[in-house]
């Protein structure tokens, strides 16, 4: 099962949680399981996140494979000029 | 057919990508051929102008426009009453920032606007429009603006992220890192405490916004415009005025330059409100004036940091809190800059806090990396700061603390292969940095971080019945698209550059393709061309099999013409592209290959930049002797666009660290609205910008290639700033370092 590493404003509205651990073999199950799972971090997911998973940064291509054994961290969601 | 894999870049030998042919755009601009967005007309059109607040912050009791409308000539009046209620947060604000609602939120909100037959006439109706405000107080500084009595733009907006007690004006929190900062502190020889300011500054487009709307009677609508992304103009105006996206045609202009303020809309939604009521086409530019008062500058901001570091140069901990004032509305990209500020740092405690802060002044728009430049002055300027205290070389301590593969950057996840250190490493070895320097100069170090994206895309590649190739993208092109796309359409195809000419297609043309920002057009378009090529070889080779009576399997493309290939294909001619082209119409039909992706997998991207400075300290001047930026372009694709990016990144940041500056009153009003008194850098201010192109191919594209655009305007900030601390002997940490600025600095020393 894949961990998944917040950033400092979602991890303080799960109580501090800096990782958590979601069961999800595609970006789009990640994102389902967290809102359903940790519902505090809804709003934000809303408004959108990114996501790196092993190093590599995506937006929204929902079936993106997730390994176990994947590094998956959210950011803020990228903007650009 | 075999496809070439993602991972052969670093052994494939290019013939077009890389060299550097004529731009296609060329001869239309210097012979003024090319139009651009005020350069639209259409039959029977009216000219629309806007009625702007003289205030920074009120409420707005009642809009009078019955003499206006009496008018004769006037076509029509809009206000916020025309358009319907927003139920997107994030689009009412755009829809706001385009009329104002209930309250004018700075000086030059627009408030009303006309359509009439005459650009005299409208001027006229809007001298007749009566508006009756209730001043407000009004904030403008992020500072003061954060203050808890401070006047409210939006009370009760804060999002969750945001603790109870503080300003109303707190919008949002951000907080990124890892590691334990007080521990790291603790293991420093030295913490340096320091607080940054930088100015807003507007992205200083030469082309002043403008469009032309026509709204048909039966409600399907065109629309001709400025902008970076038209598919986002579309789908924009289409939410704000109720359409279907496929009933509104936009049509992207040539660009005067764009650098992120042309990602948003200002006019175009209200150009479309009028031409509806009106049943004209209406036509609407900005002036100057109102480019600087009512369209994103990019935010100021307020940044603490706590660095610290031993006797040797290595980095213990980083911190820094950013406040950014983002206009009148939430959405500053001080999350960008909390995320980004630390990233070129391999650090085991890193901690960065943002705050996003509205006041009284236009909404922000994107500018170059936005967010990074800031937060990279202030982290770029505290190292630098503590690598010459201690005496040593300040490129040696980047180096020595420099993220690498493997490092766990500062906003989380683990780098894959990045360039910061070959980057650091061309700076260390090349001329520059070891030239002398004389009295009164300095030299400047620093490094920038940003990250790239790619993102929706589509491309259509049709071969035409002569063999030519015409490519057709969706992302206006504002700095070398067409030619780059035409280079790696050539390259795959085995052609020469000029078979093949590209154009910026309507939104009709194809399907969804994202903004043109984030560094993605040359990544993510050429990507998508790449796969359209490909998949039109794939056709040309079934056409060639079919002709020779072979298996599609037995025929390969090589050198721009298919043959014949394995035991048993039997012995053909090669056929050219030309050739097959001109019997396609015999072999099945014409011939076309596209791509619709959303391109993921852009890769992050670095730079380091040295600034030579000479200061005058009689006059408080700085004159830019010397200017070196090194980047890591994955694969440049066309060279001089590359080190055209690279430059213009360099100045707009040098603008940014000199001299450009909003400035407001005590009446809340914007001071310095014009290109005479808010002063970008122009050729004669500025040496050559020397470039080094480094080459460190990004795996997530088949030619290796890396966004460039964005990147080069975050180090120059520090570079110039550390350039001039140098040389003046005193710590300069307020941007602009404006000449009496640093007169003041250096007669306070």
């Amino acid at each position: 099962m894949p961990r998944v590493r917040l950033w400092g404003s979602l991890a303080a509205s799960i109580d501090g949680q800096t990782e958590v651990q979601v069961e999800a073999a595609t970006l789009r199950e990640l994102l389902d399981r967290l809102k359903r799972d940790y519902p505090a971090l809804r709003p934000q997911l809303e408004r959108g996140v990114s996501v790196a998973i092993d190093g590599v940064i995506y937006n929204d291509d929902w079936f993106t494979p997730i390994n176990d054994d994947s590094e998956v961290v959210l950011l803020a969601r990228l903007k650009g000029g | 057919m075999a496809l070439d894999s993602k991972a052969d870049t670093g052994k494939r030998h290019f013939k077009v990508v890389g060299t550097r042919p004529l731009r296609p755009d060329g001869v239309d601009k210097v012979t003024g051929r090319a139009r651009f967005g005020a350069d639209m007309s259409a039959p029977g059109m009216l000219v629309g102008l806007i009625l702007r607040s003289p205030h920074p912050h009120a409420r707005i009791r009642v809009i009078d426009t019955t003499r206006a409308r009496a008018l004769p000539g006037v076509h029509a009046v809009v206000t916020r009453a025309d358009f319907a209620t927003v139920d997107d947060a994030a689009l009412a604000d755009l829809l706001d920032n385009c009329m104002a609602g209930e309250k004018a939120l700075y000086d030059g909100h627009a408030v009303a606007a006309v359509a009439a037959a005459s650009g005299a006439v409208a001027r006229q109706a809007l001298d007749l429009i009566e508006v009756d405000y209730e001043p407000l107080p009004f904030v403008t500084d992020v500072d003061e603006a954060m203050k808890p009595d401070a006047p409210a733009l939006h009370p009760g907006r804060a999002n969750e992220t945001v603790p109870p007690g503080l300003s109303a004006n707190v919008m949002a929190r951000h907080e990124f890192g890892h590691g334990d900062i007080e521990a790291g502190l603790a293991a420093a020889d030295r913490v340096l405490e320091r607080s940054y300011r930088t100015g807003a500054t507007h992205q200083g487009y030469i082309e002043p916004h403008a469009c032309l709307a026509s709204v048909g009677p039966d409600g399907k609508a065109d629309l001709w415009c400025c902008t970076q992304g038209h598919y986002m103009v579309r789908n924009t105006c289409a939410a704000i005025l109720g359409m279907e996206q496929g009933s509104l045609r936009v049509t992207a202009s040539e660009i005067g330059g764009g650098f992120g303020g042309k990602t948003t809309v200002f006019l175009e939604p209200v150009a479309l409100m009028l031409s509806r009521k009106a049943g004209r086409p209406v036509k609407m530019v900005m002036s100057r004036s109102e480019v600087f008062r009512a369209t994103g500058p990019t935010a100021s901001t307020s940044i603490d940091v706590r660095i610290g570091m031993t006797k040797d140069g290595r980095i213990t901990a980083g911190f820094a809190e950013l406040r950014y004032q983002g206009g009148a509305y939430p959405g500053s990209p001080v999350d960008m800059g909390s995320m980004s500020a630390f990233a070129p740092y391999d650090l085991e405690h890193v901690k960065t806090i943002g705050w996003d802060v509205v006041t009284n002044r236009p909404k922000q728009a994107a500018y170059r990396a936005p967010g990074a430049p800031m937060a990279a002055f202030a982290v770029e300027s505290a190292i630098d700061e503590l690598a010459r205290g201690f005496g040593l070389d300040p490129l040696e301590v980047r180096l020595k603390n420099a993220a690498r593969e493997g490092t766990r950057a500062s906003y989380g996840p683990t780098f894959p292969a990045i360039g910061l250190e070959a980057t650091l490493r061309a700076a260390k070895d090349h001329p520059h940095w070891s030239a002398p320097l004389g009295p009164n100069q300095g030299r400047g170090v620093a490094c920038g971080f940003w990250f790239n994206f790619g993102g929706d895309t589509c491309v259509s590649l049709n071969i035409t019945p002569d063999g030519t190739v015409t490519l057709s993208e969706g992302n206006p092109d504002i700095g070398g698209s067409r030619a780059s796309m035409s280079m790696m359409a050539a390259e795959e195809l085995g052609i020469p550059y000029d078979k093949v000419r590209t154009i910026i297609a309507d939104t009709g043309s194809l399907g969804q393709n994202d903004v043109t920002d984030g560094s993605r057009v040359t990544f993510a378009v050429g990507l998508a061309t790449i796969e359209a090529a490909r998949a039109a070889k794939r056709e040309m080779c079934k056409r060639a099999a079919q002709v020779w009576g072979i298996e599609a399997d037995a025929v390969i493309w090589e050198n721009g013409a298919v043959r014949p290939a394995g035991p048993n294909a039997g012995k053909h001619p090669p056929m050219t592209l030309a050739e097959i082209a001109a019997i396609a119409s015999n072999t099945g039909g014409p011939i076309a290959g596209h791509c619709e992706v959303n391109a993921e997998g852009a890769g992050v991207s670095f730079g380091t930049h040295i600034a030579d400075i000479e200061l005058d300290p009689e006059t408080g001047t700085v004159r830019i002797l010397r200017y070196t930026v090194f980047q890591d372009a994955g694969k440049a694709v066309h060279p001089d666009y590359v080190e055209g990016q690279f430059q213009g990144g360099a100045v707009q940041g040098i603008g940014w660290a000199l001299n450009e500056e909003y400035i407001y009153g005590d009446d809340g009003r914007l001071q310095n609205a014009g290109f005479l008194d808010y002063r970008i850098p122009v050729a004669s201010d500025l040496p050559m910008i020397d470039t080094v192109i480094l080459e460190i191919p990004n795996p997530g594209h088949p030619y290796g290639v890396r966004g460039v655009g964005e990147t080069p305007i975050v180090p120059p900030l520090a570079a110039v700033a550390n350039a001039v601390s140098h040389a003046a002997g005193i710590r300069l940490t307020h941007l602009p370092i404006s000449p009496p600025r640093l007169l003041a600095a250096i007669r306070e020393k």
